[in-house]
C-alpha cells in the first residue's frame, strides 16, 4: 500500500492517481530523481526560497502558478497539451491516418531512441549549469537560472513519463539511464557531446539559453508534430516553458550589449581594452561568444543528408517545425544543399536535418536584430552577425572545412592563424570569468550587465526573487 | 578489375601497429575511398576494399611478426567501432557482387578463427563504441570482446529490423554456436535494431567484458596481454617479409611464378596450372627460413589464393576450373616431407595454415572444378589436394610412362576442409578402412589404374579416349545451369560433419543469398533498396 497522494505531490493531467503502472514506475524513479537533483542540480541555494513558476494544469491559469518554493520541494508535474480526439497524422507515408495513441510496435525502438536522446539533454543542461548559482549577477538572474533548471527537470519528467507509460520495462530501464549518465562524466557521459561541457560563466549561459536551447525548441517543434500523439502533446506543452528559456538568453545577451554600449558612450571609446578596463564586455568578445555557441548548436541538428531523418519523417515520427505551414506534407520533392563541392540535390526527406537547421538559423536572426538595435540606438558603429553555417562545423558536409565566419573557404593555415579572432581565446574566457562575482544584494546588478526592463510576473525588478539570507 | 594484393604502406583504411607481443589493427575507414564509386564509407562502414586490406594485414601479422601473440582489433573513430558493411554499397551492388563480397568477408573472419585455433595467435575486439551489423560480426570472429560501457554504446544486429536481410557474415551462427547465446535471447537481440550495451550485453553473453571509458584502454591492454601470454609463437624469431607477388595480367590470363591461369572465354573454362618445386627447393629449416616468401609451398599458396580471388571476382563467367600440375612428383613429395617434419616451426606452421585456407577457398567457390591428371603432371601430396578438392578428376591411363599420383603425410591431417575433416575423410568417411589402407601407401606413386581402384580419381580414360572424353565432360558441364550446379556442388562437397564454418557457408550464406534476391529486400520497394531514401519498404507478407 502506498500513502502517496499523487495528484497533490505530482501535478498532472494523465490520471496518475488511477494509473497503477505509472505509479509503480514513478515510485521507484521519483526518489532517485530527487537524489540526482540534490547531488547534481544547482550547487547552491537548494534550501533557499526561490520565486518560481510551477505548472499545475495546462489551462491559462494553471500553467504558470508563481510562488516561493525551495527547489527540492518543487512540484515537478506531468502535463500534456489537451488531446484533440480527431487528430490525424500530418505528414509522411501515414498522412491522414488517426494519430497513434499507443506506440506502434514497429516504431517502438526508434521512438524510444528519439525520446531518450531528447530526454538526455534536459538533465544534462541542469548538470552543466550547476555552478552558475555561485556567480549570479543579480537575484533576478539567479531566479531565472533556477527557473530554467527546474523546468529542464520537468522536461526530464515529461520524457520519463512517456518512457514509463508507453515503453514497458525497456522504458523504465531507459528512464534509469537518464539519471545514470552525467554531464562531463568520462565513464558515463551524456549522449550528445556538447552537453558534456560545463557552462562556466553567465555570458556562456545566456548564449546557451539563446542558441543551444533554441535547438531544443526546434527539436521539440518537430516532435510536437509526431504521429505518436502522447509525444506530440507532451512536446507542445514543453514548448510553452521553453519560450522562457529563449527569453532568458535573448534578454540576457541584450542586457550585456546594452551595458557595453553604455560604457562605450560614457568613456567615448570604441577601444575594447578600455571597455574591458571599465568592467564591461567588449562587443568583439560578445561576437566571439556568439560565433562559438552558434556554430556548436548548428552541429546538433546532424548531417545535412540523413537516412535516419528521412525515415523519421516517412514513418510519421518526427515532422518539420510548423508542419502545417507547408503544402506538401509527404515531402516527396528534392532539396538543394550547399556543400563544399558546390550544390547537391537530394531527396527532401533526407534533408530534414537541414530543413530544421535553416528554420533555426532564421529564428536566431531575430535576437541579433534586437541586439543590433541597442547598439545602433547607442550611436555605435558596430554590427553583431551570425556566423555562416559553414563556419567551424564538426558535423556534416562542412565539418573540418576551414572557412572564415562569413563562410568563405580559406586555407587551414589561415584558419589556424585567425581562429583566435573569431572564437573566445583562453584570455577572453579568463577575462569574462574575472567579471563573474556574485551580486546578491536586493535590487543590485553586476557592472557588466544592464538591469532587466521589468521583473517577473509584474513584480518589481528589485524584488527579492531568491531569499539568500 | 579488382586486385587483392596490398601493401601496408598504402593502406587507406587500417593502421597496423606493434607493441611487443600485441599487434593493434586500427580501423579508420576513409569515407571517400570506396573501392567502387557511388557511396561514402561513413561511420567506419566497410566495403570489399576495406576487407582486402584486413586480409593483407592479418597475413602480415602472421608472417612478418612472429613475436606477436595477440591482435587487438580497434577503431580510430570516436565512440564508433564499426557500422558493418556499407548499406548504400549493398543497395547498389549486383547480386553477384554481394554474394562474392560476403564470401570473401566470411573467409577473412573464418581465417581469424583458423589462425586462433592453429597458430597460437589470439584476437581481441576492443569495441570502443557502436558495433553494428558486420561491425559486431567482426568482433564475434575474435576470441574475446571488450565493450566500452558508457551508457550509450551497444552491439547490435539491425539487419532484420532495418534492412530485411541477415547478419550474414557469420553473425547469427556465431551467436548461438560460438558464444552459446541462448536462442530466445538471440531472437530478441537480432530483432532489436539498437542492440544491447553494458551489463546486459555481458549478461546475455554478447561480449566478454565491459569497461567504463576511462578504464577501457587498460582493460583492453590487460586482456590482450593475457591472450598474448598463451601463445606458443616465438618471441625472438625474425619475421618473413611477404614480398610482392610476381604476377602479370595479359589477354590469355594471369601468370605467376609457379601458377598459370589461362582463360578460354568462349568455352567459359579456366585452366589453372600449378608447377612443382625445382629439385633444389629448400628442405632444411635454415634454408626454408632463408627462402622465406620464395619458399615454394608459401609461394604457391599465395599465388593460388590470389588467382582464386581474382577469378571469382573478375572472371565470373569462367564457370569451370580445370586444375593441372606440371613437374617432378618426387620433388613435391620431398617438400611435403619437409612440411611434415618441420610443422612445429612457426613459419612452416603458418605456411601450412596459408595452404589450408587457400585450398579451403576451392570448395566454397561457386565454380565447377575438374582435375586433369595428364602427362608430366605432379599431383602428389599437397598438390593432390587439388584433385581431391575437384568435383571430379580425369587421369590419363597409359601403359608406360603415364602420369602418376601420390599421397603424402600432408593429405592426412593439416589441410582440413571448412568442416574440420581432411579431404580424404570427407571422400571416404572418417571411419573408413580405406583411409588406413591409403595411409600405408604414402609416398608410393600410383598409376591411373591403381588410383582408380583406390578411389582417388573419378575416370581413367586411355590415350585413345582421352581427348574426346575430356572435351565432352567439359562441354556437358558448361551447358548446365550455373545456379543449379552451384547448389549441387556446395551440397556434395562437404561429406561428414558440420562445423560453424560450414553452417556459415551452407546455411547462413544460402539463406542470405536467397533473401538477397527476394523483393522484400531488393525489389523496387524492398528494404535494402529504399534504405535511407525516407520511403518505407513494402513487404509481401507471404511466408515461404
Amino acid at each position: 500500500m502506498t500513502s502517496m497522494n499523487y495528484d497533490e505531490r505530482i501535478p498532472n493531467n494523465v490520471d496518475l492517481s488511477t494509473n497503477k503502472t505509472l505509479q509503480r514506475a514513478l515510485e521507484h524513479w521519483q526518489p532517485r530523481f530527487l537524489d540526482w537533483w540534490k547531488e547534481l542540480g544547482p550547487a547552491v541555494f537548494q534550501n533557499n526560497d526561490v520565486y518560481l513558476r510551477t505548472a499545475t494544469s495546462v489551462d491559462r491559469e494553471g500553467w504558470a502558478t508563481f510562488g516561493m518554493v525551495r527547489m527540492p520541494e518543487y512540484r515537478w508535474g506531468i502535463f500534456l497539451a489537451e488531446r484533440d480526439p480527431n487528430r490525424t497524422i500530418g505528414f509522411g507515408d501515414h498522412i491522414g491516418a488517426p494519430a497513434w495513441q499507443v506506440v506502434p510496435g514497429e516504431h517502438r525502438s526508434t521512438l524510444r531512441r528519439l525520446i531518450v536522446t531528447q530526454g538526455d539533454t534536459e538533465p544534462a543542461s541542469v548538470e552543466q549549469q550547476r555552478a552558475l548559482g555561485t556567480t549570479a549577477p543579480s537575484l533576478y538572474d539567479l531566479r531565472n537560472l533556477f527557473q530554467v533548471n527546474v523546468e529542464e527537470g520537468r522536461h526530464l519528467w515529461a520524457m520519463v513519463y512517456l518512457l514509463h507509460a508507453y515503453f514497458g520495462r525497456d522504458g523504465r530501464e531507459e528512464a534509469e539511464g537518464l539519471l545514470e549518465r552525467h554531464s562531463g562524466d568520462a565513464d558515463k557521459p551524456r549522449i550528445l557531446s556538447t552537453f558534456n561541457e560545463p557552462i562556466r560563466d553567465w555570458l556562456s549561459f545566456y548564449m546557451f539559453a539563446y542558441f543551444t536551447d533554441r535547438d531544443g525548441k526546434f527539436q521539440l517543434k518537430a516532435l510536437a508534430e509526431s504521429g505518436f500523439d502522447p509525444l506530440a502533446r507532451t512536446c507542445q506543452f514543453m514548448l510553452t516553458e521553453e519560450a522562457h528559456h529563449m527569453f532568458v538568453g535573448d534578454t540576457g545577451i541584450g542586457r550585456v550589449v546594452r551595458r557595453t554600449v553604455e560604457v562605450m558612450n560614457e568613456l567615448r571609446t570604441e577601444d575594447a581594452q578600455k571597455v574591458r578596463a571599465a568592467g564591461a564586455i567588449d562587443l568583439q568578445t560578445i561576437q566571439k561568444y556568439m560565433n562559438f555557441w552558434f556554430s556548436s548548436a548548428l552541429d546538433l541538428f546532424g548531417s545535412e543528408v540523413s537516412s535516419n531523418a528521412a525515415s523519421y519523417f516517412a514513418n510519421g515520427l518526427k515532422g518539420r517545425p510548423d508542419e502545417s505551414l507547408y503544402e506538401d506534407h509527404r515531402a516527396d520533392g528534392d532539396y538543394t544543399l550547399s556543400v563544399p563541392s558546390g550544390a547537391e540535390t537530394v531527396p527532401l526527406r533526407n534533408a530534414m536535418n537541414e530543413v530544421l537547421r535553416s528554420a533555426y538559423v532564421r529564428d536566431c536572426e531575430n535576437g541579433v536584430k534586437r541586439w543590433n538595435k541597442i547598439i545602433e540606438k547607442g550611436g555605435i558603429n558596430f554590427e553583431l552577425r551570425l556566423a555562416s553555417p559553414r563556419f567551424r562545423r564538426s558535423v556534416g558536409a562542412w565539418s573540418n572545412v576551414p572557412t572564415d565566419p562569413a563562410g568563405n573557404s580559406i586555407s587551414a593555415e589561415s584558419f589556424a592563424g585567425q581562429i583566435a579572432n573569431w572564437i573566445p581565446t583562453p584570455d577572453d574566457q579568463a577575462f569574462v570569468q574575472s567579471l563573474m562575482q556574485p551580486v546578491l544584494e536586493q535590487g543590485k546588478v553586476a557592472a557588466w550587465i544592464a538591469p532587466p526592463d521589468r521583473g517577473i510576473n509584474n513584480l518589481p525588478v528589485d524584488y527579492e526573487y531568491v531569499r539568500v539570507g | 578489375m579488382i586486385t587483392f594484393d596490398r601493401d601496408p604502406a598504402t593502406y587507406q583504411h587500417w593502421r597496423l601497429s606493434f607493441d611487443g607481443p600485441v599487434a593493434t589493427l586500427t580501423l579508420d575507414v576513409a569515407e571517400d575511398a570506396g573501392i567502387e564509386p557511388g557511396y561514402k564509407l561513413k561511420l567506419n562502414s566497410y566495403d570489399l576494399g576495406v576487407d582486402i586490406e584486413l586480409r593483407d594485414a592479418l597475413d602480415r601479422i602472421r608472417f612478418e611478426h612472429p613475436e606477436v601473440g595477440a591482435v587487438v582489433i580497434a577503431s580510430a573513430k570516436d565512440r564508433m567501432f564499426c557500422a558493418g558493411a556499407n548499406i548504400y554499397m549493398l543497395g547498389k551492388s549486383s547480386h553477384a557482387w554481394k554474394v562474392n563480397f560476403c564470401k570473401f568477408t566470411n573467409e577473412t573472419r573464418n581465417g581469424i578463427e583458423d589462425t586462433s585455433e592453429h597458430s597460437g595467435l589470439k584476437f581481441l575486439a576492443a569495441v570502443n563504441g557502436t558495433a553494428a551489423g558486420g561491425g559486431y560480426e567482426l568482433a564475434l570472429a575474435c576470441d574475446e570482446i571488450v565493450l566500452v560501457d558508457d551508457r550509450s554504446s551497444a552491439v547490435s544486429f539491425p539487419e532484420v529490423p532495418l534492412l530485411a536481410v541477415l547478419p550474414g557474415t557469420g553473425g547469427l551462427t556465431r551467436l548461438v554456436d560460438k558464444r552459446n547465446v541462448r536462442r530466445d535471447l538471440a531472437d530478441v537481440f537480432c530483432t532489436t535494431a539498437e542492440g544491447l550495451g553494458g551489463a546486459k550485453a555481458k549478461a546475455w553473453g554478447l561480449v566478454d567484458e565491459i569497461a567504463p571509458p576511462r578504464a577501457f584502454a587498460e582493460k583492453v591492454q590487460e586482456r590482450a596481454m593475457a591472450l598474448a601470454a598463451k601463445t606458443d609463437r616465438p618471441h625472438d624469431a625474425k619475421g618473413i617479409a611477404l614480398t610482392p607477388l610476381k604476377r602479370t595480367f595479359d589477354e590469355s590470363g594471369v601468370h605467376y611464378e609457379h601458377v598459370d591461369v589461362a582463360i578460354d572465354a568462349p568455352a567459359r573454362t579456366i585452366e589453372i596450372t600449378v608447377h612443382a618445386p625445382s629439385a633444389n627447393e629448400a628442405e632444411e629449416l635454415d634454408a626454408i627460413l632463408e627462402a622465406g616468401a620464395n619458399w615454394w609451398p608459401l609461394a604457391i599458396a599465395r599465388e593460388l589464393d590470389d588467382a582464386i580471388l581474382h577469378l571469382r571476382t573478375n572472371v565470373r563467367e569462367g564457370g569451370i576450373w580445370l586444375f593441372k600440375t606440371r613437374g617432378d612428383l618426387d620433388a613435391v613429395l620431398r617438400i611435403d616431407r619437409a612440411l611434415d617434419k618441420h610443422s612445429g616451426n612457426w613459419f612452416v606452421r603458418e605456411t601450412i595454415g596459408f595452404l589450408r585456407r587457400a585450398l579451403g577457398r576451392l570448395e566454397v567457390s561457386s565454380r565447377s572444378i575438374y582435375a586433369v591428371i595428364d602427362e608430366d603432371s605432379a599431383f602428389a601430396g599437397t598438390l593432390f589436394e587439388l584433385a581431391l578438392a575437384a568435383d571430379r578428376s580425369y587421369m590419363l591411363a597409359s601403359e608406360e610412362n603415364g602420369p602418376r599420383v601420390a599421397l603424402s603425410a600432408m593429405n592426412f591431417g593439416p589441410y582440413t576442409l571448412p568442416n574440420g575433416v581432411t579431404r580424404l575423410e570427407a571422400r571416404f568417411g572418417s571411419e573408413s578402412p580405406k583411409l588406413a589402407a591409403l595411409r600405408a601407401r604414402v609416398d608410393a606413386p600410383m598409376n591411373a589404374e591403381e588410383a582408380l581402384n583406390a578411389g582417388l580419381i573419378t575416370f581413367a580414360p586411355d590415350e585413345l579416349d582421352w581427348e574426346d572424353e575430356l572435351r565432352l565432360a567439359i562441354e556437358e558441364r558448361a551447358s548446365l545451369s550455373p545456379d543449379a550446379l552451384t547448389g549441387m556442388e556446395a551440397s556434395l562437397r562437404f561429406g561428414g560433419r558440420e562445423t560453424m564454418a560450414t553452417k556459415i557457408f551452407g546455411r547462413l550464406s544460402a539463406w542470405q543469398n536467397w533473401i538477397f534476391i527476394r523483393p522484400n529486400a531488393v525489389g523496387e520497394e524492398g528494404a535494402l533498396k529504399l534504405f535511407g531514401s525516407g520511403s518505407k519498404p513494402r513487404f509481401s507478407w507471404e511466408r515461404i
